[in-house]
């Protein structure tokens, strides 16, 4: 393997880096130990307290399961209204400060900025908070309340994100896309409905679902505020009662992890097959280096 | 805008109270990245797998998932610490896999020719890295590394939100809970001071991507 750091290896250096893996192996290994001798120690390998997670003769088992199902319903409809919406509002946002003229792009941009330097989770509790304080009902839509301040919330983030996205996305087309379609006396908005976005949008796919990643993770900010029952808030509730945090938290972080490194490797083979039919690596590149991390 | 004005003092402390969590999150993260980024492009497999099962552990599990698991999990194995070290240490465990990618992502943006080109005219290895690869390397891993600082500082609310007592949020929580002030001015305030932290962040950024920008 040669990569910039070093150069492709010969007999000493393969030695060497043999005797250095299996030192990194032991290393590891210790480490390893050492923390499961912790949790022995303090017996959290007792079967009393993986079983309701695990062992379905259990008589909590399946209600841990039936809690379990309801939560991830409730994150999972969060996040899917929560990218529908971002979707809907972003591409909006973007079109609007691309389109604009210098000043009515002033807004916009404050706007942006605005919902992009805030917390998600500060975004979260005010749109809950004026809501409430201002008498503006949201339940005559379907589900609960905190379900929409949390849909809302993440929204106004997202789509600002999503703006963002999609305007380094139609930056990176080549300038003759949008010449072309001029010169054949399309209007402005034909040219960007027509001809930019279109284009814009398989570049930009995989930055989007990267975002859904960003989504999916910032559903569980509802349990730390105390507002919209959903999968750690489910979690929250078994531990409490089964007392077994540990294997609770580390039951809910693994599905996190799954489904959210199962979209990352979805997000990187959209983006090898996007790029190949780009032609190019640079566009995609562009375009994921707005999305923030985290 | 009362709520505010009259509370100036107590915005200030919370203010403090916030940076200072975004600081040690700074310094840890950075840190701790760092030495993973090295696990992940050494030569050595083992390090290697280490470095990569870090970071898509901590990189696909929410914050909140890591903060709960610290805050609630550590005591059942007799590890106590205040709530305060249990957010930082979650939010530096959650960032480092961050701050591995972006140090990374600059280390993959230096052609191999750079070094192929530094070993032709004869120098060591350490001279290779030290003054063809890395420099350049540091340089193409600013832009990213600090978006990834300026994410977890917005993130520090989530620690805050958690319950460390005396930050931006939990002043918010006190303003309204007890002292019964209206939630519009009191969450201005609170947002008002997080994008003085996030803003000026990304304007020191900006300040230091024009310093160290190289053209390729």
């Amino acid at each position: 393997m040669t990569s910039v750091l070093y150069d492709e290896p010969g007999p000493k250096a393969r030695r060497r880096a043999r005797i250095g893996t299996v030192v990194g192996l032991l290393a590891i290994a210790a480490l390893a130990y050492v923390a499961v001798r912790r949790l022995a120690d303090e017996g959290q390998f007792e079967w009393e307290l993986w079983g309701p997670w695990l062992d379905p003769s259990f008589e909590e088992f399946p209600l841990v399961w039936e809690l379990v199902r309801k939560g991830a319903i409730s994150t999972l409809a969060a996040a899917v209204l929560s990218i529908a919406c971002s979707l809907v509002v972003g591409v909006l946002l973007g079109t609007a400060r691309m389109m604009l003229g210098r000043v009515a792009r002033v807004p916009i941009i404050g706007f942006i900025e605005l919902f992009r330097g805030l917390p998600v989770i500060i975004t979260i509790v005010f749109v809950w908070r004026a809501f409430e304080e201002l008498d503006v009902d949201v339940s005559a839509l379907p589900g609960v309340d905190g379900l929409w301040y949390l849909v809302i919330g993440l929204t106004l983030y997202n789509s600002v994100i999503i703006a963002e996205i999609l305007r380094a996305g139609v930056a990176s087309l080549p300038a003759g896309q949008g010449e072309a379609a001029r010169a054949i006396g399309m209007s402005e908005g034909q040219v960007m409905r027509t001809v930019l976005l279109p284009q814009a949008f398989r570049i930009m796919l995989p930055a989007l679902i990267s975002q859904l990643v960003v989504i999916l993770k910032d559903t569980s900010l509802a349990a730390i505020v105390g507002l919209y029952i959903e999968l750690l808030d489910r979690g929250n509730q078994i531990a409490l009662v089964l007392d077994n945090p540990i294997q609770t938290y580390f039951m809910i972080g693994t599905m996190f992890i799954v489904i959210n490194y199962s979209l990352s490797k979805l997000a990187v083979w959209v983006e090898r097959r996007v790029s190949r039919a780009q032609g190019g690596k640079a566009d995609v590149e562009a375009v994921e280096q707005v999305v923030p991390a985290g | 805008m009362e709520a505010v004005t009259d509370n100036l003092d107590l915005y200030w402390s919370g203010f403090l109270r916030s940076l200072g969590i975004c600081l040690w999150g700074m310094v840890g993260s950075l840190a701790l990245g760092t030495v993973i980024a090295a696990c992940r492009v050494s030569p050595i497999a083992s390090l290697r797998f280490f470095g990569t099962a870090w970071v898509n552990l901590l990189r696909n599990c929410p914050l909140t998932v890591v903060l709960f698991f610290m805050a609630f999990g550590m005591p059942e194995i007799g590890i106590n610490a205040e709530y305060y070290t249990f957010g930082v240490g979650a939010l530096v465990l959650y960032t480092s896999a961050f701050v591995c990618e972006a140090l990374r992502s600059g280390i993959n943006s230096v052609s191999a020719g750079q070094a192929e080109a530094a070993r032709a005219i004869g120098l060591t290895f350490s001279q290779t890295l030290g003054q063809v690869v890395l420099p350049q390397a540091f340089r193409s891993s600013v832009p990213p590394v600090g978006s990834v600082i300026i994410a977890m500082f917005k993130n520090s609310a989530v620690v805050g939100a958690f319950g460390v007592g005396q930050d931006l949020y939990s002043l918010g929580r006190r303003l309204t809970s007890s002292l019964g002030y209206d939630y519009i001015p009191v969450l201005t305030g609170v947002a008002i001071g997080y994008l003085v932290i996030t803003l000026t962040a990304g304007l020191l950024l900006g300040l230091i991507e024009r310093k160290v920008a190289i053209a390729r």
